[in-house]
């Protein structure tokens, strides 16, 4: 009963807390300063059409390395947490006891895989153009990877290979970082490449190259996450 | 119209998560988590970030939702608690 009215007083609150947040709420007529800002100057000085994608790679940028940096410590921990329980279970022959997936799976797997890649490239390498980025492209494709395990539950993943290829990822885009810092104005600079004609594929100085790198990190990562949860 | 479907797609988001919360099967307590993850999603694109919505999409309704499936089946909690 004590309890109860806990929940109840605590939902009570939080309505409180929330009214006061919408109460008041005016739709905006126009863009604020700090976002005019940035949709004037994001085309005016990177060269990207998509301001969302110019602002995480270039002026967030070190931000958005610390993100990928913390995803590469969670792959790192579950595979540190995981990596006895997965040889335990091939040891009783875990890997080979798994039932096959169904006919619908297989067939569905098979009809959408290439298009659920050839999206998640898609999107990779139009970030400076359209909505997504290096990021959610990589999401996309570990999603992919994702459908392709369920799909076929006795296939292994090379996770040395995409441990190596993430590595690889997350050193040149370190390198390119610093290239920034030597070569244009701080780190993660995209600028100290050419920016292009406004809209074309190749523009935007060196944010699609970013982001490719970005998207084969995000990938790697989440696929490894994947099949560490699997085994 | 589009307050309408922004409503609409809202209340599916409690909805779905109430749900979740309530439902004493976990398997379809997870289904219905990521359900409302994409139910977020499509609120996303429809207040126009559609970057958000890919990344929501992606992680939230497919990522998450398939390492809880793995974890429950691991744990041996597929079925009513």
């Amino acid at each position: 009963m004590m309890k109860r009215a806990f929940a109840v007083l605590a939902v009570a609150l939080m309505a409180l807390v929330f009214m006061g947040v919408i109460g008041d709420y005016v739709e905006l007529q126009a863009l604020r300063p700090l976002a005019r800002h940035y949709v004037t100057e994001v085309p005016a000085q990177l060269g990207a059409p998509n301001v969302v994608t110019g602002i995480l790679i270039s002026w967030r940028g070190f931000d958005t390395l610390g993100e990928v940096a913390v995803l590469f410590m969670v792959a790192a921990s579950i595979g540190l947490l995981l990596k006895k329980d997965s040889a335990g279970g091939a040891a009783a022959g875990g890997r080979d006891a798994r039932p096959p997936a169904g006919e619908i799976v297989t067939t569905g797997a098979m009809v959408l895989l290439p298009l659920i890649f050839t999206f998640g490239a898609y999107v990779i390498v139009n970030g400076h153009l359209s909505a997504g980025g290096g990021f959610q492209g990589g999401a996309i494709v570990a999603s992919g990877v994702m459908l392709m395990l369920v799909a076929s539950p006795s296939a292994t993943l090379n996770t040395a290979l995409l441990g190596v290829i993430e590595s690889a990822a997350g050193v040149l885009y370190v390198c390119l970082g610093v290239l920034g810092l030597v070569l244009a104005g701080g780190f993660l600079d995209p600028r100290f490449l050419p920016k292009g004609q406004f809209g074309a594929f190749i523009s935007a100085g060196a944010i699609p190259l970013i982001s490719a790198l970005l998207g084969v990190k995000v990938g790697a990562e989440l696929s490894v996450i994947i099949d560490r949860f699997r085994s | 119209m589009l307050e309408l479907l922004i409503l609409v797609v809202c209340a599916g988001i409690l909805l779905s998560g109430v749900l979740a919360v309530c439902l004493n099967n976990l398997m379809a307590a997870m289904v219905s988590s990521s359900l409302a993850s994409l139910f977020a999603a499509v609120s996303f694109l429809l207040l126009a970030a559609p970057d958000v919505a890919m990344a929501e999409a992606a992680i939230g309704c497919g990522l998450s939702t398939f390492v809880f499936i793995y974890a429950i089946r691991k744990t041996g909690a597929g079925g009513v608690e």
